[in-house]
Formats: structure tokens, sequence, C-alpha cells
């Protein structure tokens, strides 16, 4: 469960690779890989296990200011909770 | 961004060699053609291009290593116990030593009819994946008896379960609770019984069979390998 207080890590089988071909970011895991846009992979960039949720949804509010913050927030959970469902982030805390 | 078709993944078959013939592989029966031609920096090379060309992914597959020297064997074990330090959190680096270099065999299965038990296709439940190559033993299926029936009762299962089916030195053995007497297909297909202690084991009476394997493979380059061969009618068991 992705909650405001986990600090997610990225799994150790998943990494997040620049794609120079395509010339945007993958985050590979054994024989898969997702396809990332800029804000995805910003996200992945910060679940390190150290930053809290909270934390990394107030980066990213920051960055995209122009966006309300509840609609990075909901996005940020989104893609958090369907990353955690395919295995590609631990919550060392829970 | 185009939608040209690019590479991923580039399987790399780095051998074809291979001393099993499983009739499910893949792999080219006439490999003994396909000598192995591309050297240490030939890979590196294609590698190289492959990332150029778009590849992320690299699966490093191909053969079964054969049965390596006592001295390779050494140099493998320094490479992974390398790899595992430099790659700790980071990869998951198993090294398993072949049976035939080991003092004492794995306890094949955690012990027959202990942890594991394996449902085919047909329904035949079975001690282990190779249960059904040992003959004389018969296999209960799904379709006539529960699991927990067949799991409790089976004779297949109580063939070699506990101890009372060992024999010397397995019987009166301080590791017989340990190892189990080893893997029972290669008791049998080593010795004809698969009672027998796992030759495997350096007190096994049969482990000289082991021995000479090890001494066929300090002269790898005469050895004879068999190809592949399916058996026809394979659907009748148990």
């Amino acid at each position: 469960m992705v909650a405001g207080e986990t600090r997610p890590r990225l799994a150790a089988k998943a990494r997040l690779r620049w794609d120079r071909t395509g010339e945007r970011y993958m985050l590979l895991y054994p024989e898969r890989g997702l396809v990332l846009n800029a804000t995805a992979a910003d996200v992945v960039r910060l679940c390190t296990g150290e930053l809290t949720v909270s934390a990394i949804v107030e980066q990213l509010a920051a960055k995209y200011a122009s966006q309300p913050r509840a609609d990075v927030e909901q996005e940020v959970l989104t893609f958090l909770s369907r990353l955690s469902d395919r295995g590609l982030i631990t919550h060392p805390d829970e | 961004m185009s939608d040209a078709p690019r590479p991923y993944t580039l399987v790399a078959e780095l051998t074809y060699r291979c001393p099993l013939r499983c009739v499910y592989c893949s792999n080219p029966l006439d490999w003994a053609r396909h000598a192995d031609g591309l050297a240490t920096a030939d890979w590196l090379r294609v590698f190289r291009e492959a990332e150029a060309l778009g590849v992320v992914q690299l699966n490093l597959t191909g053969g079964e290593p054969l049965l390596p020297t006592r001295e390779q064997l050494g140099r493998a074990r320094a490479v992974a116990r390398a790899a595992r330090q430099r790659l700790q959190g980071r990869m998951e680096v198993l090294f398993v030593t072949p049976d035939y270099y080991v003092e004492f065999p794995k306890a094949c299965m955690d012990g027959w009819g202990r942890r594991f038990l394996v449902v085919a296709p047909d329904g035949l439940v079975l001690p282990c994946h190779a249960a059904h190559t040992i003959p004389g033993l018969a296999f209960d299926n799904v379709k006539t008896r529960s699991l927990a029936d067949i799991w409790r009762g089976s004779s297949a299962f109580e063939a070699f379960r506990g101890e009372a089916w060992m024999s010397e030195p397995c019987r009166s053995c301080d590791r017989r609770g340990a190892d189990f007497g080893g893997c029972r297909c290669q008791a049998f297909h080593l010795t004809g019984d698969a009672a027998a202690t796992d030759p495997a084991c350096s007190l096994a009476p049969a482990h000289g069979l082991i021995e000479a394997a090890r001494r066929a493979a300090l002269g790898e380059a005469t050895a004879t390998l068999q190809y592949r061969t399916a058996k026809a009618g394979a659907g009748e068991r148990g």
C-alpha cells in the first residue's frame, strides 16, 4: 500500500535507464521494461528509500508548479501503486 | 518518435554445446557443426554494437556447461565470489557446485516426499520432476485420488520417504538427516539401483563412477557427446 509516510525504493530487480535510441527513460526489469515519460522518470528517480511519498509529491509539485498540487499528488500515488503492483518498488519501512 | 523497428533485447547464445538431451530443447541437434566461433573480444564488440542499435536488455544463454575440471571449477568459484561482492544489493549471484565435485550429495528435493510434490500434465503426482524415470514406481493420479491422500499414502512417495529404504552407508550415517542420501534419480541412473547411496557422496560404494567422470573431464576434448533423440510413444508411464 502506497501512502504518504511510506518510503518507496526501487526494487533491486529494476533499473532506470536512459534509452539513447528512443531518447526517453525506460524502467528495465528481468525480461521486460516500461517506457517512462519525463514525469514518471522524475518519480522513479526519487524512489531511493529515503524520501516519503509526501516528500516526493512536495518536490514534484515544486518542479511542476503550474499544476495543481492535488493533481500532482494523485498522479504520483497512482503511478507508485502501479509500480508497487508490479513489484518494482518496495517499502522497506513496512 | 518513429515506430521504425528497433531491437530491445539481444539473446546471445554463447554456445550450443551441451551434454544433455532434453526433448523440449530448441537448440539445434547438429550443434557439433556450429563451432563456437566468437572469441570474447568478438562478443564484447557485438554487445557494444547492440547497445548502439538500441538494445537495452541482454540475455546470455546457450547450451549447458560441460562437466568442468576441478581447476576450472575453482576459477569459476572465485569469479562468482568476486561478482557477489561487487554486485551486492544489485544482483543476485547464484553459484551451484556440480554434484560431481562435492564431498557429500545435495539434499535433493529436501528429501523424497518431504517438502515437494509435482503434478504432471496428465495428473500423475510425482515426488520430483524426474521420478518417472525410475522404473517400478507406481504413481497416483489426481483424477482418481485426492492430493492429500496421494501425499500421505501414494506408494511412490512412500518408496524413499524417511530412512527405512536406506542401505549402508546411509543407514548409519550422521548426515542422513541432512542430505537424505542424495538424489534417487541420480543413484538409479548411475548405479541401476534407486535405493543406492547417491554416487556423488564420497562415502558411496559407487563413488568410483564419479571419480572416473572427473578424470574424463580432464580429457574433455576427446569426450564423446550424445545427440538428443526424442523417443516415440512417451505418453504412457506409471
